[in-house]
């Protein structure tokens, strides 16, 4: 598992990002890397119309003009997209401040340089040895510019509706105790609760029936629904109607909302 | 606590939707800047964002509600607590002409060990070049291979060359000399993270090679053509690697840290704006040196005199003293305003 960057405010407010390793960062340069060389190679057709006119400055601007690309890329793009490159884009990458604080130019510029050292001897050898043994993965351009590359993974949506639709679900039938069991089940709880659901015909019977039995007995510790509304309900069936109320009991009437802004945030 | 999610959806999203667009404005970096009452309520939304995170934070239902909120708290984060000055447009006229002198002045200890490096490397190379024949062959990079030879030898055939061998690729030699000049120079600069000894064995060796030609040059009795050679576009280009070099020590003494009680983090951020005015000086400087080299320097007796060339150096050096020492800068709170 990726470590991640932990964030806590004066506020007392905790929030963190997960980050990029090694190996999400090095698609990412390979990315960048190829759009620098066909851009190169663009350059270098239209140098060669220009060539026409006055082959020493065509041959002239083609170098430069290559020099400020492989140069210029990096920090042109991760200054005005707040820290991604394309590869960055495309990899769900950000640069960021290692304080959660607003990215400034020198930073982008330093980290853009160093990339020079951090390339030696080839391979981004010193760079990725770095990052692998820094516990927040900075590469030596990032130390310098005190800067990391967190991951924003997109969620994958799992398909709750295939997965617990046309089932009965006696447990709403208490909305107070299903508020409660909302409150009370932590995230990682409720994941792992999904996961289960979502995997159980991976597992083997008499494993798949233990599993469903411990999920079960732990969210009955939780909440205590009336007996009637659980009578001869069986282990899977039970989380299945907690994972139903955790994921989708006024996500439906939310859900519009959040969708939106989650959409604005990019 | 039990919160009824949809209520307290539309009660609080008329809040995020604001802190989000005043965030949104501060991000585009069109230099906007708030009024008192802007700050107090940007700070009040700031507030009331980071409440709504810590009520939702451990509800198991809204993962993406929670990511949402976290997101514009960290953002709003960001520009309260940030304690810099709000960096403005990128202006690399005013970047060398007022920040890269104030950087080098503020920071000439650093120059003035990279003058030193480099000196003991040129005196390591002429006493070679002086004292072992074979010095030169062993040293000199393969891109200097016309270095080896008697500078006298050389000397009598550029003087009597008829025909000018730069003719119709002045643009592409000068376009290569930056290129590569650049390159070293932020590669001098760069390894300054390795404690300086990379920056420090980069500037020694420098000055071993340019003591080697200089000595060698003096010994053969060529003095005029080797200043008259080096000068024009030398003056500006060892002037820009040493400033490379003085960024290098710079970054060095921020990693190590010795007698500065301030956090590794710190020191770093304390010299990144240096640094970055610091390249943009060597830059701007060896795109001149660059220019110079290909287009005048390449040139000698009959078609400039030597002297010519040794004069236009003795007035770009002059100059370059001038800029970096003691041209008044605009002072740097009038430039914030």
């Amino acid at each position: 598992m990726n470590p991640t960057l932990k964030i806590r405010t004066p506020e007392g407010i905790a929030f963190s990002f997960a980050l990029a390793g090694p190996v999400v960062r090095c698609l990412a340069w390979i990315i960048d890397f190829l759009l620098v060389t066909t851009g190169a190679t663009v350059i270098n057709k239209f140098g060669q119309l220009a060539g026409l006119v006055s082959p020493d400055l065509a041959q002239a601007i083609m170098v430069i003009s290559y020099f400020v690309a492989s140069i210029g890329y990096g920090i042109v793009l991760e200054w005005s997209w707040r820290g991604q490159t394309v590869g960055k884009r495309l990899l769900r990458l950000r640069v960021m401040d290692a304080h959660g604080l607003r990215l400034q130019f020198h930073q982008v510029l330093l980290r853009n340089l160093l990339r020079f050292v951090d390339m030696l001897p080839a391979l981004y050898l010193v760079g990725g040895l770095a990052s692998f043994f820094n516990r927040r993965a900075q590469r030596l351009g990032d130390l310098a510019a005190n800067t990391v590359v967190v991951y924003n993974p997109k969620p994958a949506e799992p398909d709750l509706d295939q997965l617990l639709a046309g089932k009965f679900n006696s447990l709403r039938q208490h909305p107070h105790l299903e508020a409660r069991l909302r409150q009370r089940v932590s995230p990682d709880e409720a994941r792992l609760a999904l996961q289960a659901l979502m995997r159980r015909d991976e597992l083997d019977p008499s494993p798949r029936v233990a599993l469903f039995s411990e999920l079960a007995e732990h969210f009955k510790s939780l909440v205590a629904f009336p007996a009637e509304s659980v009578e001869a309900m069986p282990d899977e069936q039970y989380v299945r109607n907690v994972v139903d109320i955790l994921f989708r009991t006024r996500v439906a009437e939310a859900k519009p909302a959040s969708n939106e802004m989650v959409g604005t945030i990019g | 606590m039990i919160i009824d999610l949809p209520r307290f959806i539309d009660t609080e999203r008329p809040t995020w939707i604001e802190l989000e667009k005043i965030l949104d404005r501060l991000e585009e970096g069109t230099g906007y800047v708030m009024s008192l009452e802007e700050v107090q309520r940007f700070h009040l939304l700031y507030q009331k964002v980071s409440a709504d995170l810590a009520r939702v934070a451990t509800f198991a239902s809204e993962p993406e509600l929670r990511r949402y909120l976290e997101s514009l708290t960290a953002r709003a984060y960001g520009e309260i607590h940030e304690t810099r000055r709000r960096g403005r447009r990128f202006r690399p006229i005013h970047w060398f002409v007022n920040e890269f002198p104030r950087a080098f002045r503020k920071r000439s200890g650093a120059f003035v060990l990279s003058v030193i490096i480099t000196i003991v490397g040129m005196i390591f190379g002429g006493i070679a070049t002086t004292f072992d024949d074979e010095a030169k062959a062993a040293i000199l990079p393969q891109q200097f291979s016309h270095l080896l030879g008697d500078p006298a030898k050389r000397v009598a055939e550029e003087e009597k060359a008829k025909k000018d061998r730069l003719g119709g690729v002045h643009s592409t030699f000068a376009a290569e000399l930056m290129a590569n000049n650049i390159k070293v120079s932020i590669f001098t600069l760069g390894l300054g993270i390795t404690f300086g000894f990379g920056t420090i064995i980069e500037l020694f060796y420098n000055g071993v090679l340019l003591g080697m030609v200089v000595v060698d040059y003096v010994l053969a009795g060529q003095t005029m053509f080797m200043l008259g050679w080096l000068l024009p576009h030398g003056v500006i280009e060892i002037p820009a690697i040493l400033v490379a070099g003085q960024g290098g020590l710079l970054l060095a003494k921020a990693i190590i840290g010795y007698g500065d009680r301030a956090s590794f983090e710190e020191r770093l951020r304390g010299i990144g704006k240096d640094l970055m005015a610091l390249v943009c000086g060597f830059t701007v400087m060896l795109i001149w040196a660059g220019i110079v080299e290909s287009f005048l320097s390449q040139y000698h007796e009959p078609f400039i005199h030597y002297w010519q060339k040794i004069l236009l150096g003795v007035v770009e050096f002059s100059a370059l003293i001038w800029f970096l020492y003691f041209r008044k800068l605009a002072d740097p709170e009038e430039e914030a305003a």
